[in-house]
């Protein structure tokens, strides 16, 4: 086992088996994305009450729950980091955090969109969208105190802290962010709150979500490989490897 | 005078078993920070002052109607007392980190976790808790409805309490940066929010003579968990910030 | 348990440097250690790692045979480390600066202790006054008076001569020496040439 992990923090190791599980992961994400979106924007029913405007839900959905599990994945990166010091993870964890921020935005961003049509306006204080709002200001903190570092490693270990700390809160947050919501405006409607939705409306969801988790496990591969070689520069075996790329 | 006198011909010098003494220590230590923060009167009024002059902009910037600022009270002065508390927290560490004091306390032969939480107590005792006994007088001014004062005092007393075990991980986070001020603001504001969701609650809730209890309970159990685990992120935060 | 502090193959990378790579280093009772090395080859960062304060080497230490880890506590409790910057309060006085420090091993210690240290380093006639008041040299004397006052064996210090003056320089080396001699060790970085140390031992590191 022990032996297993260390051999996965190698970053050479890494290196070498991500660049196999690559391609696996960017055809399923591209197989996934294509059915799910024209599933979902042509062959899905409209909805009832919201007509075509719902089939935000397909790109609204899917952003929302990779934000939250990429700050999820980025604390384990960052625990792995801590406690086995395994640089590969942090590299990992490093490239996650603007990934997910972009992800936060852009559920926030098709939220907003979302909004014109159902509550006539591009901002609600709904509970889903402001606990986007709180964790996409989580993901500008874990970027900036990384940055804020003269001392990469120490920038790590700070991030790393940081996102475990975060993801702890982010439960309460939302726990608590949903209280206050029911508290003062129990009667709007949230915007993705209903149950019952027919199985031709979730199945393309669910294909959407599954292709956007692949489309994110290949960038991130992609992202930390580069990353890989951009932090293990002077070592042999990277040189050596652009030597016989040359 | 010096012992090694006394054993000069002894050729190892005798070692110490770690001894605890961990009462001593925490007593010390909270002893030296309120010496050292009661001898700067001015460190501990400006958080105060600071309060004050926040709740006197909102009449100004929104209206002087007592029933517009008796309704948005509760929430004024919750977030008035968190900023407060906020733009002390960035001094909680920062000498120590100076004068070298830091790391000597973290090469104490005590637990860092404790020394740690003896350091939040201080700033508790003279930040939160003043905010908290002073806001019942800027609540009449904002005509914070009766009834209500009591709840606010005490769910600041507590909130606050969490407000500063939360801040202090990121005070030592960023105690090393030569600019962490505004960057201390942008990681701990978020992780503000549900203290200040219950604690305005609470005041919301005493002034609609709804169960303040609930409020109250979960503020207390945030503090629970805060003091649990805040005092760990604070020390692995250190030993990151004493890296450089 | 013996006096002795051994690290082995000790390494550390600073942001894709080596600092310094495979260096073993055996430090017994009685003696005196000097790392020496150009400015930037790491010695601080030496100290620092010796000490138990980072944690991001490669290498292992042991204390008294044991690994580090498992005697940390037992190990910090014979450390005496004094950084480049003094750790003495600028508000406190000097007397409340050594009260502090000797709480924080766990003693309570007595004030007349206290003065007789502080009347040791020179400093008689300014127990009460705040020590933010004081030249940086007698402030580095405040820090000085723990060697005196806190009974530790392994003495690790980074540039202790620096704000002293020569008489100062003299009685200090006195000290290491009586240490040294006592059974206890000494661990140091200096630009000030050791004259008067029969038992110094030289490290170069860069």
């Amino acid at each position: 086992m022990w032996a297993f992990i260390h051999k996965l923090g190698s970053p050479k190791w890494f290196y070498s088996i991500s660049a196999k599980l690559q391609p696996w992961f960017w055809g399923a994400a591209t197989l996934l994305l294509v059915t799910g979106t024209l599933w979902g924007l042509a062959f899905a029913p409209a909805d009832y009450q919201q007509g075509n405007s719902f089939r935000i839900i397909y790109v609204h959905v899917p952003a929302a729950f990779l934000a939250q599990s990429i700050f999820v994945s980025m604390a384990i990166a960052g625990l792995v980091f801590m406690v086995w010091k395994i640089k590969v993870a942090d590299m990992a964890a490093s490239v996650m955090a603007p990934l997910g921020a972009a992800m936060t935005f852009v559920a926030l961003f098709s939220g907003a969109v979302w909004g014109v049509p159902t509550w006539g306006t591009w901002w609600m204080w709904d509970a889903r969208l402001t606990s986007m709002l709180i964790l996409l200001f989580l993901y500008l903190g874990v970027i900036a105190l990384r940055g804020a570092f003269s001392s990469r490693d120490s920038g790590s270990r700070a991030a790393s802290v940081l996102a475990m700390v975060g993801v702890i809160n982010i439960p309460i947050i939302k726990y608590s962010v949903d209280w206050w919501y029911t508290l003062h405006q129990p009667a709007t409607f949230s915007i993705t709150g209903r149950a019952a939705m027919p199985m031709e409306m979730w199945a393309p969801l669910l294909i959407m979500v599954l292709g956007f988790y692949s489309f994110f496990i290949a960038l991130i591969l992609m992202r930390t490989r580069s990353e890989i070689l951009r932090r293990e520069a002077n070592k042999r075996w990277v040189r050596e490897l652009v030597g016989e790329a040359r | 005078m010096h012992s090694s006198n006394a054993t000069i011909d002894a050729p190892v010098m005798s070692m110490h078993d770690p001894k605890g003494g961990l009462v001593v220590a925490l007593n010390a230590t909270l002893k030296r920070d309120l010496t050292l923060m009661l001898r700067r009167r001015g460190e501990v009024l400006n958080p105060l002052v600071f309060f004050a002059l926040v709740i006197t902009l909102f009449p100004i910037g929104i209206s002087p109607d007592p029933e517009l600022l008796a309704a948005i009270a509760p929430g004024l002065l919750w977030v008035a007392a968190l900023l407060a508390a906020l733009l002390s927290l960035d001094s909680l560490f920062r000498s120590d980190y100076e004068d070298g004091s830091l790391e000597q306390l973290l090469l104490a032969p005590q637990p860092l976790a404790a020394l740690g939480l003896a350091k939040v107590a201080v700033h508790w005792l003279l930040t939160g808790l003043p905010l908290a006994l002073m806001a019942p007088v800027l609540g009449i001014m904002l005509s914070l409805p009766a009834g209500s004062y009591a709840v606010l005092a005490l769910s600041l007393a507590v909130g606050t309490a969490s407000l500063s075990l939360i801040g202090a991980i990121g005070a030592a986070l960023t105690v090393g940066l030569a600019r962490g001020g505004v960057l201390l603001s942008l990681l701990v504001l978020p992780l503000y929010i549900p203290i200040l969701i219950f604690g305005a609650g609470a005041v919301q809730a005493a002034i609609m003579g709804d169960g303040v209890m609930a409020h109250l309970a979960i503020l207390g159990a945030l503090l629970a968990v805060a003091l649990m685990l805040a005092p760990w992120a604070i020390a692995a935060s250190l030993r990151i910030s004493i890296n450089g | 348990m013996s006096l002795c502090l051994q690290a082995r193959q000790l390494a550390c990378e600073r942001d894709d440097r080596w600092l310094f790579e495979g260096l073993d280093l055996d430090i017994h009772s009685g003696e005196i250690v000097r790392i020496e090395g150009p400015n930037g080859s790491g010695k601080t960062t030496l100290l620092k790692i010796l000490s138990g304060q980072l944690s991001d080497y490669h290498g292992e230490l042991y204390w008294g045979g044991a690994p580090m880890h498992e005697v940390r506590e037992h190990f910090l409790a014979n450390l005496l480390y004094l950084g480049h910057a003094p750790g003495v309060k600028a508000g406190l006085t000097p007397l409340e600066n050594l009260a502090w420090y000797q709480a924080l091993s766990g003693e309570q210690g007595s004030e007349s202790a206290r003065e007789e240290a502080l009347a040791h380093v020179g400093l008689s006639g300014f127990e009460d006054v705040p020590a933010g008041q004081l030249s940086a040299g007698q402030q580095r004397r405040i820090a000085l008076a723990r060697l005196t006052l806190t009974q530790r064996a392994l003495w690790v210090l980074d540039e202790p001569f620096t704000a002293i003056d020569r008489h100062g320089v003299g009685a200090l080396e006195a000290q290491l020496v009586a240490h040294a001699n006592a059974g206890g060790c000494v661990l140091v970085t200096t630009h000030h040439e050791l004259t008067a140390s029969p038992v110094l031992r030289r490290v170069q590191l860069g």
